[in-house]
């Protein structure tokens, strides 16, 4: 729901932003309106000549006009890009370029393209107008109807809180209505408190405490600075009760900065363990069920992981939707790659998994330097559409990112439709038989020629969809594939092959250990642990942690 | 007693005989050819040759090593490149502190990466590589304690095929893992290089290289001398019949997991030393050494030449590698598409290899004689 709703607030920002550059319909305002914009254009049109003193007054009326374009122009002379033409003293917006500015009309948005730097003039401001101009535009989103908009408006002011910003701040807890944003608001009034030389002691403990109980890294370092010590040993800040106050709030915060980071730790273990189940799954039928060992699966993640950038050239306008037609694209390519590879190569092989091993390693290398003869050696670009990019902001301490999650998803939905394919159709009823007990299966009239061949294959579109995924998070060049192959065994493996439950946690468990590690001892180091960590653990447990029970001495 | 010794082995073995004279001709004629034979003369071997000779011969001895273990044990390790590996470095710790003071920051303790890592004094670690004897022991022990305490456990436990090489894989993976960490002291990516001399002769001169080719030439001679002693006794038939059925050789009471150890453990000592004689040669040893691929291409070179026949490995891995290096020259994008192909057909049609190849014709041979005569 969450997820939904930011992504929505998403699209209405950027729709904001290009509602700026288009142009106002004059003719259809009703004169409401058209009242409104002489007004404001009034009062533009004295900007040029006003001193200091009157442009003060005259930008608390283009705050208090509200006109569609206040808040734009208070933010361009803020970053001195407000200028008038001196011939007849228009209002523009100016952007410098090589000789001089392009400017566009303040009211009319009309482009008048690129002009001298003599012709026009900045509408000059001083220090004490740029606070004014601070706070107004503070005020202006702080009273936006846009509810994302005024959050955005508090965090900035809780992030680099100011003096000036008070006023705006306590006016908007009187009106704002929705009670997560006064809490906020609250926040940013503590915030901003804790800034000013002139609050008093008392305040501004009570806003120490207030900051103690949010969830926000930024009260954090509001905080840090309370405590701090000088080289001489003696603290920066001198009240006691203050730094007591601050010290406690600090404690708070570092416990739940904490918690989240264990949260969010588990997040990234969890991303890393879908990932290495997206590359491990398919290795499970093909090593699990048909005990082939498929050195080219890795080769089979970098097929799908092209065919997601063949795609994109394809339909260069619809990148949104390119991920969802490569999803069946990247299965039956790589799939109908593993059936020919099993027709033509693995057919001979079977009952020698050494020899499997041997064979598909070559034609690793094969579709290896294939790619590199079609696509080139260099790697290619594979975009992120909109939808992945970005990341939900689940508090101040804690945001996860859209590409992570959809991928837990998708590697969930993965395993689901597969454990469903294997368990309640009719296919996956063969599969097994074949996989069982061969001669009886093919003597009951199932051809298990075939079966092999669309086992084969559909572990291989399994690794193609896998290459979608990955396609999404790491640069896809020739060598895509050789780094997840022995990760990918080692999962397979490491959880008992033949057990697609056991695939799934032995990744999961390691995508989660290798993150905690990594903080720990970095990241090269920890990949080291657990790879020596899964060697010692197959000394144990040579068959995995969860192992298919059998009677048998030796395969 | 020596050449007594020699001749039990390789009697009724006439290929065995042939294959250690011809090593032993080459040896000897190839620095003859580069030393004494004027440049002019289209028959002299150029120093470049004889380095790229010394390292297809180092190859092979790598590749007899596998071939033991492969081809007479069914182990089929992929982390043999990492043996090999070691050995190198240990090598490569010698020669880098051979350097002294002519390194680029003139630091006569420190090798030069230290010094660039701003450290200051050399870890324990490489204490006692500036004596070569030292350098040797370790070139021997450092892979073959890794082997015995990776073998112990594995062949304990009972991890076999796949699962061996599965993990002999992540093995050579984590230790490739870890030679790229510049907090290693090993060099980090760049690994150990620009070495000056050995025993106090210059690396570049002709004399030195001759030297070290016909060193490896012996060594690979030696080498498959004791490979074929274990072969041939009664160790060896122990060995094949692990290979054949494990499980019926450990019902029979055989230790099965001494026997395995004790042949890795030999085995990665032998590479090893493949290693130590292949750094010096030419002149650089980096964590590229470790990667996977590597120690799968090793088992390509005995599966072309012929699994479990010693010599069809040192065919194997000069024939490859020859390949390699004219098809790298000549067509380098066409390189892989050959050696993925080989794979491929050598497992497919040539389980026997070029030896089976070989013996195949060499039957239809005697079997098309008699009736011709007839």
């Amino acid at each position: 729901m969450l997820l939904r709703r930011s992504f929505w607030v998403l699209i209405l920002a950027l729709l904001s932003c290009s509602m700026l550059t288009l142009p106002v319909q004059a003719q259809s305002l009703p004169d409401e309106q058209h009242q409104m914009t002489d007004d404001f254009a009034a009062v533009l049109h004295k900007l040029p000549k006003a001193k200091f003193s009157e442009k003060s007054s005259l930008i608390e009326q283009i705050a208090d006009q509200k006109h569609a374009k206040s808040e734009a122009v208070l933010e361009a002379m803020l970053e001195a890009r407000l200028f008038y033409r001196k011939s007849d003293k228009i209002i523009v917006f100016a952007d410098k370029v090589d000789a001089g500015y392009h400017i566009v009309d303040v009211l009319s948005d009309e482009d008048y393209g690129e002009i001298g730097k003599r012709k026009v003039k900045k509408v000059s401001v001083n220090n004490s107008l740029r606070r004014e101009l601070k706070s107004l535009i503070a005020r202006f989103q702080l009273e936006s109807e846009d509810i994302e908009k005024r959050t955005q408006a508090i965090q900035n002011i809780i992030k680099s809180p100011d003096p000036v910003f008070a006023a705006s701040v306590a006016r908007a807890i009187d009106v704002e209505q929705d009670s997560a944003v006064r809490q906020q608001l609250l926040t940013a009034q503590a915030a901003v408190r804790l800034v000013s030389d002139d609050t008093d002691k008392e305040s501004k403990i009570a806003a120490i405490v207030l900051l103690g109980e949010v969830t926000d890294k930024n009260a954090i370092a509001l905080l840090a600075p309370l405590v701090e010590q000088k080289e001489d040993g003696t603290y920066v800040e001198t009240d006691e009760d203050i730094r007591v106050a601050a010290q406690v709030s600090l404690k708070k915060l570092h416990e739940r900065e904490g918690m989240y980071s264990i949260v969010e730790n588990l997040f990234f273990g969890v991303s890393l363990g879908s990932v290495l189940l997206l590359a491990a799954v398919g290795l499970a039928i093909t090593f699990g069920v048909m005990g082939v060992i498929n050195m080219a699966h890795g080769e089979m993640i970098m097929l799908g992981a092209y065919t997601t950038y063949v795609v994109q050239l394809v339909m260069p306008n619809h990148i949104g939707a390119s991920l969802i037609v490569a999803i069946p694209a990247a299965f039956l390519v790589s799939g109908t790659m593993g059936v020919i590879i099993e027709r033509t190569v693995i057919r001979h092989l079977y009952g020698r998994p050494l020899e499997t091993l041997l064979a598909t390693f070559g034609l690793s290398l094969v579709l290896q330097q294939l790619v590199r003869t079609i696509f080139s050696p260099l790697n290619r670009s594979v975009i992120t559409p909109e939808w992945m990019s970005g990341s939900w902001h689940v508090n101040g301490m804690l945001s996860l990112t859209y590409n992570r999650l959809y991928i837990i998803i998708f590697s969930l939905l993965v395993l689901g439709g597969l454990v469903l394919l294997m368990r309640r159709t009719f296919f996956g009823l063969q599969m097994r038989a074949v996989t069982q007990n061969r001669p009886m299966a093919s003597s009951m009239g199932i051809r298990t020629g075939w079966v092999d061949a669309l086992t084969f294959g559909l572990g291989s579109g399994i690794a193609g969809i896998a290459g979608v995924a990955l396609s999404q998070l790491t640069n896809v060049g020739p060598n895509l594939g050789q780094a997840y192959i022995i990760d990918s065994f080692l999962v397979v493996v490491f959880g008992g092959v033949g057990n697609l439950f056991g695939t799934f946690f032995a990744a999961m468990s390691l995508g989660i250990a290798n993150k905690f590690f990594e903080p720990l001892v970095g990241a090269v180091l920890a990949k080291i642990l657990i790879l020596v960590f899964i060697i010692l653990f197959i000394q144990r447990r040579p068959r995995g942690l969860f192992a298919i029970k059998g009677r048998f001495v030796e395969d | 007693m020596k050449n007594g010794l020699i001749n039990t082995l390789l009697k009724d073995d006439k290929a065995s005989q042939r294959f250690i004279l011809i090593l032993m001709a080459v040896s000897i004629l190839v620095p003859i050819l580069n030393l004494l034979v004027p440049e002019s003369w289209p028959i002299h071997v150029s120093t470049y040759t004889v380095t790229l000779l010394g390292k297809y011969l180092c190859f092979a001895l790598l590749a007899l090593a596998v071939d033991l273990i492969w081809g007479y044990c069914g182990i089929l390790s992929l982390g043999h490149g990492a043996f090999f590996a070691l050995g190198g470095y240990a090598m490569g710790m010698y020669l880098m502190r051979q350097i002294g003071d002519r390194g680029v920051y003139g630091n006569p303790e420190l090798p030069d990466f230290m010094v660039f890592l701003n450290w200051q004094e050399l870890p324990w670690y490489w204490y006692g590589f500036d004596n070569f004897g030292f350098a040797m022991l370790m070139v021997l022990l450092v892979p073959g304690l890794l082997a015995f305490v990776f073998g112990w456990f594995a062949f304990r436990s009972r991890v076999t095929g796949v699962y061996l090489s599965i993990i002999t894989q992540a093995m050579t993976y984590a230790l490739m893992l870890a030679f790229f960490r510049n907090e290693m002291g090993f060099g980090g990516n760049n690994g150990l290089t620009d070495f000056k001399d050995i025993l106090g002769f210059d690396l570049q001169s002709d004399y030195t290289r001759c030297t070290l080719f016909f060193l490896t030439a012996l060594s690979l001679a030696l080498a498959y001398l004791a490979c074929i002693g274990i072969v041939k006794s009664k160790l060896g038939r122990v060995l094949v019949a692990i290979r054949d059925a494990e499980s019926r050789t450990r019902f029979m009471g055989y230790r099965v997991e001494h026997y395995k150890l004790f042949v890795f453990v030999f085995s990665a000592v032998l590479a090893g030393i493949a290693g130590a004689f292949y750094v010096p040669q030419v002149g650089i040893i980096n964590p590229g050494e470790f990667t996977p691929i590597n120690s799968i291409e090793i088992i390509i070179w005995v599966a072309i030449g012929g699994r479990g026949t010693l010599y069809g490995a040192v065919i194997g891995a000069i024939l490859v590698n020859y390949g390699k290096t004219w098809f790298t020259g000549a067509f380098p994008e066409l390189w892989l598409f050959m050696l993925g192909g080989l794979f491929v057909v050598a497992t497919i049609y040539l389980p026997q290899g070029i030896k089976g190849l070989f013996d195949k014709w060499q039957s239809r041979q005697n079997t098309a004689t008699p009736t011709a005569g007839a």
